[in-house]
């Protein structure tokens, strides 16, 4: 094992460590902030990888938008602050099962097929210089697409939440 | 490196986000979740990049874009939930019912109106 | 004269679909004006079978009586009685023609109309016409046209005399198919629409219950005969290799002696259900329940007799198994004494005359047991005319004094003489009084017995059955010169009965004489002698009724010298002594019994010296009540199972799988309740499935 894998398996058991209590903590904010750790957990490992921008735009964009706005959603919702019993559904003990098939058909899958495979890596492939003119040149055309689907998603947040936009008439 | 560390750690990332989805009742719960489970194909996504030195950087750029997507996901998502939250007070899934599918009602028991007619006929 | 045959035979049942589809439209056509035909609606005249009500009996005497004068006038511009009435005419004329024809030059005449091909034997639908059957068609069309006419004023008042008229009009026309048929499956068929005929009559006035009971119980009671008469008629048939009855009779070598028996045996059965012998009498004293005129025409005279006269065809079946003959002889003896027992204590008019019926025809199967063939057809031919005028008759007293009951009558023989000339008469010739028709006909049977007695059961009391000389004019084999081949037997050796039966067969007869006169003298004292015991005012019948009844005891009273030509058919002396004995005997018996009662206290009634014994008798010794608890009440019990089962199983098992697929309905909407997560659960895990088995196998 190389000081890179040790470095990745720490920082996954991070995120690991922080999906888990994420799902599984009884108060709603923690659960925002354990997503953080998650989020910073991986952050490290795409740096470990050497994508460090891939790593930055999961900091900025996750940690600084996503999460931001999912605790704008808590505190709109007037959901409940504190310790409350009741965030995990009836659902959650075929859920158990469900995940942990999930994960034991994964994990094996993986493990059969990428056992013992060793490469060497080289640094440089994640630059911000070399992902940019990989985006404009080869992959100028989803990046578009992409941009008009944050066009739309956009306006249909805005239709989503105006309130003088009532139901029709006749409903 | 080795491959193996980083895919373990995204499946077992994305089981964690499966059983999130799937046990929280709280919809933003549930949001966060998916953005585990997203997380966990972004992070699969870049090992193999690397791992394949990939020229046009495909994993990487994917990730980039499933970022953006996610982000679009996370603000309409809320959205709906605020909606439903205006509606109805509560953001709870299981408390969103209407598919249910219900007897139909007035029908009752078609076979007991169907003996008691037999009865009345004999 | 096939020709005229098949007229005879097509003109009423033309008449009857006339009847049926517009005999109240012709109606309306003579008369010109849509009026009231017969008073609708009110009084229908039913024969009250128990209530000697004062109203009704007296209502039930004068309006008839007012719309009989009218409608007896009136029948020409009656739709339904002309329909029925004229054909009727034309057809016994007819017949009488035929008849004449045939006692002129008695050779059988035959025709074809067509051959149905049914695979194996084929179906020849023919008619065949010969002494025999010349003499049934002039009984029964004179029968029926007396019927008809009588029964337009009888029915003047009811509100479905046409489709009663056709109704009868249709029987006539099954009869003389019976009697004219030149094919056993042609014979059935007339057989079977006779049967229907008889159910729709006996169930004419259907408004009382218990006329449609007694309508149903005859239909199944000679339903039950007719299912082995069809089995017996069909391995005659296929044994022989042909259903023409004359060619089927020279046939009979042909035929295993065990076919032939059981053939016969089955045939007999028939006829048991038909003429109501001892097993399956018990529809006729019920089927009383149908109008007069009906039981003179279908239950006395025609209907009954034609199981005798399919035996009588059918001689030469029976001669050749003779054991059938003494099968018949013993059914013959149990229902003459049996019923003229049981007629002893009656109390309603129709039902004496009914058991009366059941015992006479008894006498001609007797007859025919014996070997004495022309003798048990003279007593049939004699029997249908007195039998038909008794009927009217007591139509005629039951129409003045409105109640069948015996205790409603008496003391009528000044208020309605024509109709006592009538029926004493009907009674003489019943009895057995010489010079009348019926003392020649049973004094012939109980020669031929004598004969067969006497001599260790040999039949042959009828003489030119095994000669080849040409028959007697009337009553010969009609099919010319034949001669019957036993298998193995020498045919110029006579079949025989067991000796022990003939001298059964010899005595019973002896008996019946004199049960009958005492049954015929206790119902002619009662009916027109003594006091009037009921309420009203009874007057002499209308001239339709009146009439009609005393044309008909003419050839009652001389019947019988039209015997004399044959020899078997004349009187014999010492039978003929012993007859008048007996006669005397009963008659005298019943006469100083009804003596004895009217000096002394109630009734009247000669048959209450039985005492406690009386019952059983008047039940005819409980055969109805075994058969009610034998057969009709398991019958019963299975048909409410059979109900049940349907209901609860079947209809069960139908209604069961709709419940079942509800129930299944309901598991499968348990995972439906709406909840989101519900459903992604079963997404996700079904693709975790789906994963791990391309996984795994693939």
């Amino acid at each position: 094992m190389t000081g890179q894998d040790v470095a990745l398996v720490l920082l996954g058991v991070v995120a690991l460590g922080g999906g888990v209590l994420c799902v599984t903590t009884r108060q709603i904010v923690h659960a925002a902030l354990w997503l953080v750790v998650a989020f910073g957990g991986l952050a490290g490992s795409y740096l470990v990888l050497t994508a460090e921008f891939v790593a930055w735009v999961q900091v900025l964009i996750y940690v600084g938008a996503v999460v931001v706005l999912l605790l704008f959603g808590i505190m709109l919702t007037r959901a409940p602050i504190g310790r409350n019993d009741g965030l995990d559904s009836e659902n959650r003990w075929v859920a158990l099962v469900v995940a942990v098939a999930t994960a034991a058909l994964l994990v094996t899958t993986v493990v059969l097929g990428f056992g013992g495979a060793h490469k060497d890596v080289k640094p440089g492939g994640g630059s911000a210089d070399a992902l940019g003119s990989s985006v404009f040149r080869t992959w100028v055309l989803p990046f578009e697409v992409a941009s008009v689907l944050l066009l739309a998603a956009l306006v249909g947040a805005i239709v989503l939440s105006r309130t003088d936009i009532g139901a029709k008439d006749g409903d | 490196m080795h491959i193996v560390y980083p895919a373990v750690i995204s499946a077992l990332l994305f089981a964690v986000g499966v059983y999130g989805v799937l046990a929280r009742r709280n919809a933003i719960l549930v949001l966060m979740a998916v953005e585990l489970m997203l997380n966990a194909v972004n992070l699969n996504l870049v090992a193999f990049d690397v791992w394949w030195r990939d020229r046009l950087h495909g994993g990487q750029v994917l990730t980039l874009f499933t970022i953006v997507i996610a982000a679009a996901e996370v603000g309409l998502g809320l959205a709906i939930i605020l909606l439903v939250y205006r509606n109805r007070k509560v953001v709870d899934v299981d408390a969103l019912r209407t598919l249910r599918e219900d007897a139909v009602p007035g029908e009752g028991d078609p076979a007991a109106e169907a003996a008691e007619a037999v009865e009345a006929g004999l | 004269m096939t020709v005229l045959a098949a007229l005879l035979v097509l003109l009423p049942f033309a008449a009857a679909l006339a009847g049926m589809l517009g005999g109240p439209a012709l109606t309306r056509a003579l008369r010109g004006a849509p009026a009231a035909d017969a008073p609708a609606g009110g009084t229908v005249v039913t024969d009250a079978e128990a209530d000697a009500d004062a109203d009704s009996a007296h209502e039930g005497a004068t309006p008839p009586a007012a719309a009989a004068a009218a409608s007896g006038f009136a029948v020409l511009r009656n739709g339904p009685a002309l329909i029925a009435c004229v054909p009727a005419a034309v057809s016994f004329v007819l017949a009488v023609i035929v008849g004449l024809t045939l006692w002129q030059s008695p050779r059988p005449r035959a025709g074809t109309l067509t051959l149905i091909q049914t695979g194996s034997v084929p179906i020849r639908v023919g008619l065949h016409v010969d002494g025999l059957s010349a003499l049934m068609a002039v009984l029964v069309c004179a029968v029926a046209l007396a019927v008809q006419v009588y029964s337009v004023s009888y029915m003047a008042k009811d509100a479905r005399y046409s489709s009663y008229a056709a109704f009868i009009s249709l029987f006539t026309a099954a009869m003389l198919l019976v009697v004219f048929s030149r094919d056993l499956l042609v014979l059935y068929a007339g057989w079977e629409i006779m049967g229907v005929c008889s159910y729709f009559l006996i169930g004419h006035h259907w408004e009382d219950r218990s006329n449609s009971r007694a309508a149903v119980k005859a239909f199944l009671v000679t339903r039950l005969g007719d299912v082995g008469f069809l089995i017996g008629v069909i391995m005659l048939g296929v044994g022989a290799g042909t259903f023409e009855i004359p060619r089927l009779l020279t046939r009979l070598g042909d035929v295993p002696h065990a076919t032939l028996l059981t053939a016969a045996l089955l045939l007999l059965a028939g006829v048991a259900g038909k003429s109501a012998q001892f097993p399956l009498h018990t529809w006729l004293p019920d089927a009383m329940a149908g109008p007069t005129p009906i039981s003179a025409l279908i239950h006395a005279a025609t209907m009954v007799a034609a199981g005798i006269y399919v035996v009588a065809r059918l001689y030469p079946v029976y001669a050749a198994a003779p054991a059938a003959l003494a099968v018949l002889g013993v059914v013959a003896v149990v229902s003459m004494v049996g019923a003229a027992l049981a007629a002893l204590a009656q109390d309603d008019l129709k039902r004496v005359l009914a058991y009366s019926t059941i015992s006479q025809l008894a006498v001609m199967a007797a007859g025919l047991a014996v070997g004495a063939r022309s003798a048990a057809v003279f007593h049939l031919v004699a029997h249908g005319a007195f039998k038909a005028v008794l009927f009217l008759a007591a139509g005629s007293v039951i129409f003045a004094t409105g109640t069948n009951l015996l205790a409603g009558h008496g003391g009528l023989r000044a208020r309605m003489p024509v109709t006592f000339a009538a029926m004493t008469v009907g009674f003489a010739a019943l009895a057995g009084v010489p010079p009348v028709s019926g003392w020649f006909s049973k004094d012939a049977v109980i020669e031929g017995a004598q004969h067969a007695a006497l001599h260790g059961g040999e039949l042959t009391a009828a003489a030119g059955f095994y000669d080849s000389t040409p028959p007697q004019p009337l009553f010969g084999p009609g099919s010319g010169a034949f001669v019957p081949v036993l298998s193995g037997t020498v045919h110029s050796a006579p079949p025989t009965i067991p000796s022990g039966i003939a001298w059964l067969i010899y005595l019973g007869l002896l008996l019946t004489v004199a049960l009958t006169a005492a049954y015929a003298m206790r119902a002619w004292l009662m009916t027109f002698f003594g006091e009037y015991r009921g309420t009203g005012e009874p007057r002499e019948s209308p001239r339709a009724m009146s009439w009609t009844v005393a044309v008909l005891a003419v050839p009652a009273a001389v019947l019988g010298f039209f015997g004399l030509g044959a020899d078997e058919l004349r009187p014999h002396v010492a039978s003929a002594l012993l007859g008048v004995a007996l006669l005397a005997l009963g008659g005298a018996a019943a006469f100083l019994l009804w003596r004895r009662d009217t000096s002394g206290s109630t009734g009247a009634d000669p048959s209450l010296v039985l005492g406690r014994a009386r019952p059983a008798f008047a039940a005819a010794f409980g055969v109805d009540a075994l058969y009610a608890a034998a057969i009709v009440r398991p019958v019963r019990r299975l048909a409410r199972g059979v109900a049940v089962v349907d209901r609860q199983d079947v209809d069960g098992a139908v209604v069961g799988t709709a419940r079942l697929v509800q129930r299944l309905a309901g598991a499968l909407r348990l995972p439906r309740d709406g909840d989101p997560q519900t459903y992604l659960t079963g997404v996700l895990g079904g693709v975790v499935v789906i994963v791990a088995v391309v996984v795994i196998f693939l």
